[in-house]
């Protein structure tokens, strides 16, 4: 049996890095991968606490569907495919005009 | 036991994996080493009883949107990250306040461990696919939908964005 809490601190110590690779890296797209890190960490809390309501689902007396948590990493996966797609079109758009993966160099809104 | 010793082996491979995409200067690098956290992740997934979701991991995740990173640092000829200042404000302020958010989230884990209890590998099979479509086909029903109209949206954008003007 592994204590639930072992899951949750992996996944804060998996958004945690995502947040200091996001503050840190200099370059576009390993910001970018960054986030899909912070997004893949709170999947696995989704996913835990997923586990957790089905093997309480008795004692507690709501109706939570057990298995939301895993039917929303579906949504979080949706919404971080969409967000791949649209931010890399932005990132070659913005490589095209700037010729530059830095985001020290690229300072203006305007493309 | 040797639930935990798996958790234990792939917690740390992940954890390496997402060091390891800080530390590489090359995107190339950062970008397989997170298809190394995306599988260790599907792994730990199985562990928790959430079958499908780890083969839609494996499948989404480590597949296409790796898949789209990888091309795109191919299509820019991406070299390795320049050394620049970057801000103050994210190194001063940003690393201290990391590291004790995640100090307190473990704290406030480990004093509520017994409240929260444990997990073992779920007997009924709760994870199958029969059971999530269920939920997703009729519980889930509209957000269902309306994600079909998130990702129309997001591929038109994509097309948009991604045109060259003339």
């Amino acid at each position: 049996m592994v204590p639930l809490s072992w899951y949750l601190i992996l996944s804060a110590v998996l958004f945690s890095l995502g947040v200091l690779g996001f503050l840190l890296k200099r370059n576009i797209i390993t910001i970018f991968m960054s986030i899909e890190l912070m997004l893949n960490a709170v999947n696995l809390s989704f996913v835990s606490f997923a586990n957790y309501w089905n093997q309480n689902a008795a004692r507690a007396m709501t109706n939570v569907l057990p298995l939301s948590g895993q039917v929303f990493v579906f949504f979080v996966m949706v919404v971080a495919a969409a967000e791949a797609a649209v931010g890399l079109a932005i990132i070659i758009a913005v490589f095209r005009t700037r010729e530059t993966l830095n985001v020290d160099r690229v300072n203006l809104l305007k493309l | 036991m040797p639930h935990q010793i798996l958790f234990i082996f792939f917690g740390m491979i992940c954890v390496a994996g997402a060091v390891n995409l800080l530390a590489q200067r090359h995107p190339i690098n950062s970008a397989l080493s997170l298809v190394v956290v995306m599988c260790s992740l599907a792994l730990i997934y199985l562990l928790l009883g959430a079958e499908f979701v780890a083969a839609i991991q494996i499948i989404v995740y480590a597949g296409a949107i790796m898949v789209l990173f990888v091309f795109v640092i191919m299509l820019l000829n991406a070299g390795a990250e320049e050394r620049s200042r970057g801000s103050r404000i994210a190194l001063l302020m940003g690393i201290p306040g990391v590291v004790t958010l995640t100090l307190l989230v473990g704290w406030i884990m480990i004093n509520r461990n017994h409240e929260l209890g444990g997990i073992i590998i779920s007997p009924t099979n709760f994870g199958a696919t029969n059971n999530i479509a269920n939920l997703l086909f009729r519980d889930f029903l509209l957000p269902f939908e309306v994600t079909s109209v998130l990702i129309l949206i997001a591929i038109m954008g994509a097309v948009v964005l991604g045109r060259r003007e003339n």
